[in-house]
Parts: C-alpha cells; structure tokens; sequence
C-alpha cells in the first residue's frame, strides 16, 4: 500500500478565484452568498446563492473552447490549472500513462441544457449548436482535464448528488494507495445557478431565501453555490523523490448507503461512514481535531450530521471542532466536497479552523463546538470531511498533517 | 367540485385512500403521508388553486399556512385564495 498525498490545490468558487484568495475569505469569516444574477431570476422565489461573480470566461478561454465548454467544465479547468501549476508535475511517458481523473459533479451542464431547451420550447427553434451533447455530458470536464495535460489512465466522473466530489475524491486516493496510478487529478464542479436549475430546487421547499446557517435554531434551509475544487493525489514516495510540496495526506475513506429514504438523511448511515473513514485509515477516534461538515443548513441534516457525530465520537464529539463553510460558499452539490477540502487543508496545514458563519442560536440537537462565526487557531493533527447525498449516498475522507 | 371537495381528493390520492377515508380532523401523518408526500400535496394544491403556498419543509409549523389537519389546510387556502399576496 502507498501513502498518498496531496501535490497541488486549486479552485474558483464564491468566495475566490483562486485557493488562496479562498482561503483568505475562510479565515475572515466572509460571505459570498448574494443577490443571485442571471436571467429570469425575477421568476425564481430562491434568489441568493453562492455566484462566481468577476469571471470573464472570454478572456480565458478563445472562440472554439467556448463553444465546448460549459460554466461548469470552464470552473473544472481554472481550478485544475492552479492544482497541476502547483504540483510542478507535467505529464510525459509512463507517468501519463498510467495517471488519470476522476471528478465528481452532480448534474454536469445544466445551464447548456437550460438554454438549449429555452431556445427549442421558449424561443421556438428548430436547430441547436452542434456541441449541445459534448457540452453537457457530465463528463466532459473530465475529459477536457485529461486532453489539457495528457492525462490517459484511468478517467471517469462520479455523480452522487451532494456526495460526487468525496466519492471522486475516495476513488483516487484508493487508485494511488493500491498503487495503480502514481497520480490521479481529482475533485468537482458544479454549476447549478441558473433558472431552471433553482427552479428545480425550488420545488423541493428546502432552500432558504435570506441565509445559510448551519447548526443554527433558526437555520431554515440549504443555499447553492456554485465552483469547482481540484487536487493532485500523489503517491507520497514520487512526490518525495522530486520534492514536491505537500499539503496534507490522505490516510483513509468509507462509503456507506443509508438504503432507506431518497431525500431524508439517516443517523446510521453517516454514523457509519464516519467510523469507516476511521478504521480505514488505522486512528483513534480521539486523534480527530476538526470536521468539515456536511452542514447543509437544513433541520434534517445538521440534526443527524450532530447525532452521527455524537454516536461515533462518544465523548469526544465535545472535544473536536465542527464547522460548515457552506455558511460561506454555499452549497455546491456535486463540487461541494472539493472545495471543502480547502478548508481541512487549511486546518492542518495551517493550523486555522475555517468558521460556521451566519450562526445565531444554539440548537440543543446540534450541541458541538461548531466555531461559531469567527476562525479559530488551533493544532490539527487529523481531519475529517463529510459528504452525506440524496439519495442515501455517504462518503467520508480522513486526512493527516504532514 | 368545492374546495373541501377538491382538497380531499388531492390527499386522499397522495395517501392511495379513498376520499371516503379522509376527514376533515384527519391529520397527514394518520393517512400516512410523509415528508416528501407533504411536499407534493402543497404542489398539488399550489396548482390546482392557482395559488402560492409560503411552505418551508425545514420548518413547517413556522410558516403561516397551518397543515395540522385537513381542515386547517382548507381555511388556509380559502385565506389565499381571498388575498393572494
């Protein structure tokens, strides 16, 4: 088995173009939810979210790949050039040969299939552009990943809803620790914030219309985001061999499936991937400093999420901090897990716990230290970061200081 | 088809009962309906009345609009229906 670690970072998301400036606005406790902008948002009763505002794809991005790319391939591909930047490595050889990607994202291009169906319903016409599959596909960020860099092992996108990205990311960590692929591009994207993609959301009644505030009594809902997150996972002894930078390690994941209810989360479930995501990565629970939740903001989650916490940790649930920085980012579904990733890197790396902003109330159900509002300093040594979907989907990573 | 009418037949589909078996002091977890069936009467409702329904499934006794019984569910539709906004 190798040890497996991460080589590079990058992002673009709601709170910064760049994981930097991510994590930046993480330790300032700001907000990136706002007034969403699009068109027809005046029809939408939901009208915040966590919007990627500044972005010019124009300028990035010339004529031909426009026409390819989605918003959300576009944030795949920001995000995977500050990762593979940062990780020095260039793909040549064996090493592109047996590398690969594996990304998570939920619904892939839906604001191509909501302009396209706008165009033959709304608007009448009988002809869309000819790139409308290639465009959409859920894999095409993926794909575009592995074309930019030349990466030709093993490459696919996961999509279970709110989890894809931790699946994605559970994937490749299990790809480099069994010593298939030597360094596998991972995490996810998602790129929901347009009419119909909220308007579907609408429909079930869970999002909230002023915040996003996890744990919080008066929490009432979920609020989207929208962004990739991508990393390099790299066999620690290559990344040692050509003194690589390391972030953090990855020493464990678990997967579970509830096998109950399509949208209502269950205890046992993430109870149980928590503690796989333990036992696979050979520590004690008491060794477990800082959680990035789930934390969706919604009555059901944040209660079982706290529940599953408590049952796992027994009396060190009291010890360790918890927090949601979709308080802060939003929720971005499929790419949700990528980007939280920052923040566990933050806490080890960094020795600074990104905050649960927006928390006014205790919640007696919730009763842990969620760190409330402002960053924290503190010495991480392992860290946990949830991911519980609809439809029943949990999967946990567990990552060490290095 | 009145509302009392129409509002029972929307529950009595969404729980798979006859029209017969739902009562005005029926509540929706007697007839079996749970969160998601609670979700889908609300739309069944929203469209068949032409109404807007202000109904947060994170906190439903919160909203204004009662759902304790099918009465309540009744009198709160008539109250939209007499003043939309």
């Amino acid at each position: 088995m190798k040890r497996v670690v991460v080589t590079g970072a990058g992002t673009i998301n709601a709170l910064g173009h760049c994981v930097p400036a991510t994590l930046k606005a993480m330790r300032e406790g700001q907000c990136g939810i706002g007034a969403l902008d699009f068109r027809d948002v005046d029809r939408l009763t939901i009208r915040i979210g966590g919007q990627v505002h500044g972005f010019e794809a124009e300028g990035r991005f010339n004529r031909q790949q426009m026409s390819l790319y989605d918003r959300f391939t576009q944030f795949t591909l920001i995000a995977a050039k500050e990762a593979i930047a940062q990780s020095g490595l260039t793909f040549s050889g064996d090493l592109s040969v047996r590398s690969g990607v594996v990304l998570g994202t939920a619904a892939g291009g839906v604001s191509t299939w909501d302009d396209n169906y706008r165009s033959v319903y709304e608007d009448g016409k009988n002809r869309v552009h000819p790139f409308v599959v290639p465009k959409l596909m859920n894999n095409a960020a993926t794909s575009h990943i592995s074309m930019e860099y030349n990466l030709k092992g093993p490459t696919f996108t996961v999509s279970t809803a709110c989890a894809s990205s931790n699946h994605a990311m559970a994937q490749a960590f299990a790809m480099v620790r069994s010593g298939m692929a030597p360094v596998m591009v991972t995490g996810g994207s998602e790129s929901m914030l347009c009419f119909g993609g909220i308007k579907a959301w609408e429909g079930l009644r869970v999002m909230s219309k002023d915040a996003c505030r996890p744990f919080s009594a008066n929490r009432n809902g979920m609020v989207q985001g929208e962004g990739a997150g991508v990393f390099v996972f790299e066999d620690f002894d290559h990344a040692r061999a050509r003194g690589a930078e390391i972030l953090c390690e990855v020493i464990g994941f678990a997967m579970s499936s509830d096998a109950a209810d399509i949208v209502m989360p269950s205890k046992q479930g993430a109870a149980r991937a928590i503690s796989g995501a333990l036992n696979d990565a050979q520590i004690n629970p008491d060794e477990v400093g800082y959680i990035n939740a789930h934390g969706t903001g919604t009555t059901a989650n944040d209660k079982t999420e706290c529940a599953a916490v408590a049952d796992v940790f027994g009396p060190h649930a009291d010890n360790l901090m918890i927090s949601s920085t979709k308080s802060m980012h939003g929720h971005l579904i499929g790419g949700t897990g990528a980007v939280e990733l920052l923040a566990c890197i933050m806490a080890l790396r960094d020795g600074v716990i990104a905050p649960t902003i927006g928390y006014e109330e205790p919640d007696p159900e919730c009763a842990l230290d969620v760190v409330p509002n402002e960053a924290r300093d503190a010495n991480v040594t392992v860290a946990l970061s949830n991911a519980f979907a609809f439809g029943g989907l949990n999967a946990v990573l567990t990552l060490r200081k290095i | 088809m009145s509302i009392q009418n129409k509002v029972i037949a929307i529950i009595a589909e969404q729980a798979v009962l006859e029209p017969s078996d739902v009562t005005l002091d029926s509540t929706l977890e007697d007839l079996g309906i749970d969160s998601l069936g609670l979700v889908e009467s609300i739309f069944s409702i929203e469209e068949e009345f032409d109404i807007s329904i202000p109904f947060n499934a994170n906190n439903p006794s919160d909203s204004d609009f009662d759902i304790s019984n099918v009465a309540s569910i009744i009198v709160g539709i008539q109250k939209l229906m007499a003043d939309p906004t």
